[in-house]
């Protein structure tokens, strides 16, 4: 490879020494430019759109009767008003139930790989599994929580919406919670060890604490893609028109309803869908910006 | 069995005293290289004893086998034998957390926990089980490393907020409270200025009235100042080509500094070495 | 110092073979560790075989044949996934003809100084903006602005291109062709973002002996740095196209979901996603097999392609 690129170098130069850059060659860097440039503006034209559309169409649906869209049930077809109050807790129930499975095992199984095994066969193992993990398509991941719990448990419920997201958030929590531990300097764990403290003790009460901003970040990450996905939950949380009154129960989330209500032939449901994607959007942002924000209160 | 290294390093020296730690023919390996050929030492109570040599001679790694920090690398070998109170160090049935309770250690650079300066004693203590008046212990520990007045106001501040020096005996103070019987310190002075470093090394002299020291130094006039004895450590070429660390003369520090047996101390300590 | 209680009179032997809750507790932890470490590895396995489980009836009836049979029949239970292999991998393959170019200028754009760094830093953070917007954002965005706004070009390329096999049919409103479009546009932030690090992770002796030589910052770009980086942007792009095959809501809303193959681009298709998200829910017996076993079959694609993508990342990790 190096040997390749030092080969071009002299191409570049066996021109001639003439120290002036031709004119051709000054074309070609303006016809690249001018190419890259347009590049750049291709792809920020969807994203302007994007942007654009949620905000029209979604602002005016927020606010065509505030605060509704908040308190109210989806409606039925060719019903106007109604809104999506118990998607809005669906979305964050589901989420919840998948931090909880995903953020425990994930920072244990960080621990193991940084501070018991690093760099042995099963933390490779380990690694090679969690890249793997995270690129498994959203909806195998559904299938795979319909297996296990809707099969098992007769129904379609939160529980299962949850279990297909913990799988998707578990590499996101694996890798930054690797990553902070791995940025917590030797010296520290050789103190820890100088004062006769037990690995448990030393993790639990100094490493993880200065851990937390990078698993923060990563559990937050984890939750603004659980909240937009909608392919795993089609056939394990469902959709419901009403509120949840039980885990065991199909459950109303955001993304299924911009789905169910997007492909429907009723332009109040289309209106309430780009509404909920406007709510999605913003979170996610919200959820990103505070990612960062968490990741620079980091202690080393 | 002509090799210089094999020689039992005068623990004669010693042997009017009480003997805290006893090596024993101790080599240590890394893999299949040897880091330090067949060492006899003996340290006695309450004594500072200072290991110094140049770089690579092994006195850093012999001083991480008394407290058992080797053990964290997987490739580090000990053989031969570390009695500590009649027990052998490596015995299997010993819990190597068992032994940095007695053995504490002070490193290289300064590691305080990301923690305030009163939690970075207080937990040292918690975790060995202490469960007296925690304020109490907090401000005896800084006290006996000369840092109370300089923290007394700032007690609940991160540990590191503190100067390099500030830290080091913040280091020391967390060491000195879980009342360990040895005190390990690893260049302790190395990466701080000149008015931080005496001050560790007054504190030493006020520390052996309680503690044994055991210090690993580059600085030949640190160990005249702070240690009653001092082994000289060399480094020497084995068959393969690589390089070993052995022991070259124990005495006490008089004597090694003034009087040496062998010549390479001499030349060590003379400085007209290598 | 008598109110310290550990009692130091004991030998080290003694103190290490009491009775500690402190070490069991260290114990049971590490080996909770190593429990969760290998769980990530069972939970592997647990995917493929809670799919091989469900799909069994119908592998073992429709064996390897299924993955070339185009019939997809509930009443005689009569099930192949050719259509939807072909439609997986052809939709990845024209996103990725549209991504690829379009992701390594940007990529190139923003790993240059072409703009002060006060422009340059809201371009990426508007990249990670587009990777973080949900897929079923952008299937609804595609139906009613994408769709509505492309199609009279494509049926411009129809009138004019229409003798060409893969524009021979009127543009459909659910089709291949749009739902391509859309998915290049998704996966668009993965090679941005993968390429631009790997163009800034150029040995900077590179470029400066290249510019010492007296080459322009073009000529630098073109036959220094992106050959340079070009392992790290095979991967970004491998990467790419295991996301675009697994895609499943903006191909379900709107590619169309025809079970056949056709070989204009304007006309509905269906990819396996597509297919499950659809038929799952009023599917049963035979049928639910067939579609695990689809699903099978992208789970193992996407296996692949991952698995490829990291050899060659891990590579370019090395020579970097």
């Amino acid at each position: 490879m190096t040997l390749n690129q030092s080969d071009k170098i002299q191409d570049i130069t066996s021109g001639g020494f003439d120290s002036e850059v031709t004119a051709a060659r000054k074309n070609f860097g303006k016809l690249m430019t001018g190419l890259v440039v347009a590049c750049v503006g291709i792809a920020i034209l969807p994203l302007g759109s994007i942007l654009f559309m949620l905000l029209k169409n979604g602002l005016s649906r927020l606010f065509l009767n505030f605060p509704s869209v908040f308190t109210e049930l989806p409606p039925p077809p060719l019903v106007e008003g109604g809104g999506f109050s118990n998607a809005i807790m669906g979305t964050i129930i589901t989420c919840t139930i998948g931090a909880l499975l995903s953020v425990p095992f994930g920072v244990l199984t960080a621990i193991y790989t940084v501070e018991f095994g690093r760099g042995n066969k099963l933390s490779q193992f380990v690694r090679f599994c969690t890249n793997v993990l995270s690129g498994v398509p959203s909806i195998i991941a559904g299938l795979f929580a319909y297996g296990i719990v809707v099969l098992t448990m007769g129904n379609f419920s939160a529980i299962a919406g949850g279990v297909a997201l913990s799988v998707l958030m578990m590499p996101i929590i694996i890798r930054t919670a690797e990553e902070g531990l791995k940025s917590i300097p030797s010296e520290v764990r050789q103190g820890l060890v100088g004062i006769g403290a037990t690995n448990f003790q030393g993790v639990t009460s100094v490493i993880l604490p200065a851990t937390l901003p990078f698993i923060a970040t990563g559990v937050t990450l984890a939750l603004a893609r659980a909240a937009g996905e909608t392919a795993p939950l089609l056939f394990t949380a469902l959709f419901s028109q009403f509120q949840a009154r039980s885990l065991s129960e199909p459950i109303a989330t955001l993304s299924v309803l911009i789905y169910n209500f997007a492909i429907a032939p009723y332009a109040n449901q289309n209106s309430l869908a780009w509404a909920a994607a406007l709510i999605i959007v913003v979170l996610i942002m919200f959820v990103s910006i505070l990612a960062r924000t968490l990741t620079a209160r980091k202690i080393y | 069995m002509t090799n210089p290294s094999t020689r039992p390093a005068a623990p004669q020296a010693t042997q009017s005293e009480d003997i805290v730690l006893r090596t024993e023919n101790v080599s240590v390996y890394y893999g299949a290289f040897e880091a330090v050929r067949n060492v006899y030492l003996d340290i006695p109570k309450n004594k500072v004893v200072a290991f110094i040599g140049p770089s690579g001679c092994g006195k850093s790694t012999l001083l991480r086998c008394y407290n058992r920090l080797n053990d964290l690398i997987p490739s580090a070998r000990v053989t031969g034998k570390i009695a500590y109170q009649n027990n052998d160090l490596y015995d299997p049935k010993v819990d190597p957390v068992e032994v940095r309770r007695r053995i504490g250690m002070v490193f290289q650079r300064p590691n305080p926990f990301p923690k305030s300066i009163y939690e970075n004693i207080a937990f040292g203590a918690r975790v060995n089980g202490y469960k007296g008046d925690m304020d109490e212990l907090v401000e005896r520990s800084l006290r006996s490393a000369a840092l109370w007045d300089e923290t007394k106001d700032k007690l609940k501040q991160s540990g590191l907020a503190l100067s390099g020096g500030q830290q080091q005996r913040l280091c020391i103070a967390r060491t000195i409270a879980i009342e360990p019987e040895v005190i390990l310190m690893d260049e302790p002075c190395s990466a701080l200025d000149p008015i931080s470093t005496l001050r560790v090394e007054d504190l030493m002299h006020e520390l052996k009235q309680r503690f044994t020291i055991i210090i690993v130094t580059h600085n030949m006039q640190q160990a005249s100042r702070v240690a009653d004895y001092t082994g000289f450590f060399n480094a020497e070429a084995a068959e393969g080509g690589s390089r070993f660390g052995y022991l070259v003369e124990y005495e006490k520090t008089e004597s090694v500094f003034n009087a040496p047996r062998e010549k390479s101390t001499q030349d060590y300590v003379s400085g007209r070495f290598g | 110092m008598t109110s310290q209680t550990i009692a130091k009179s004991e030998t080290l032997i003694e103190s290490s073979q009491k009775f500690n809750p402190v070490r069991l507790v260290d114990q049971i932890f590490y080996w909770l560790t190593v429990a969760t470490a290998l769980g990530v590895g069972f939970i592997l396995l647990w995917i493929a075989w809670s799919l091989l489980s469900i799909a069994f009836p119908a592998i073992v009836k429709f064996n390897i044949g299924f993955l070339f049979s185009t019939s997809w029949n509930p009443v005689n239970d009569a099930f192949g996934a050719l259509p939807q292999i072909a439609g997986t991998i052809i939709s990845a393959i024209i996103a990725l003809l549209f991504a690829v170019p379009l992701g390594v200028g940007v990529a190139v754009f923003l790993s240059e100084n072409f703009l002060p760094t006060k422009v340059q830093t809201p371009l990426g953070l508007l990249v990670e903006l587009l990777a973080a917007v949900p897929s079923v954002v952008y299937g609804m965005w595609g139906i009613f602005v994408f769709v509505p706004f492309i199609l009279p070009f494509l049926q411009g390329i129809h009138r004019v291109f229409g003798w060409i096999p893969l524009f021979s049919t009127p543009p459909s409103t659910r089709q291949m062709f749009t739902t391509a479009m859309v998915l290049a546009i998704m996966i668009l932030p993965t090679i941005i973002a993968i390429s631009r690090d790997s163009l800034l992770s150029v040995a900077p002796e590179l470029r400066q002996g290249a510019y010492g030589l007296g080459a322009t910052r073009w000529e630098t770009l073109t036959r220094v740095l992106v050959p340079s980086a070009l392992s790290g942007i095979i991967g970004s792009v491998m990467l790419a196209l295991g996301r675009a095959l697994g895609e499943t809501m903006a191909a379900a809303m709107l590619i169309g979901n025809a079970n056949r193959i056709n070989i204009s681009l304007f006309a509905p298709a269906s990819t396996i996603s597509a297919m499950i998200a659809n038929q799952f829910g009023e599917a049963s017996g035979l049928q639910k097999s067939a579609l695990f076993y689809q699903a099978l079959i992208l789970m193992v694609m996407t296996l692949i392609v991952n698995m490829l993508a990291e050899v060659i990342v891990n590579r370019f990790q090395q020579v970097e």
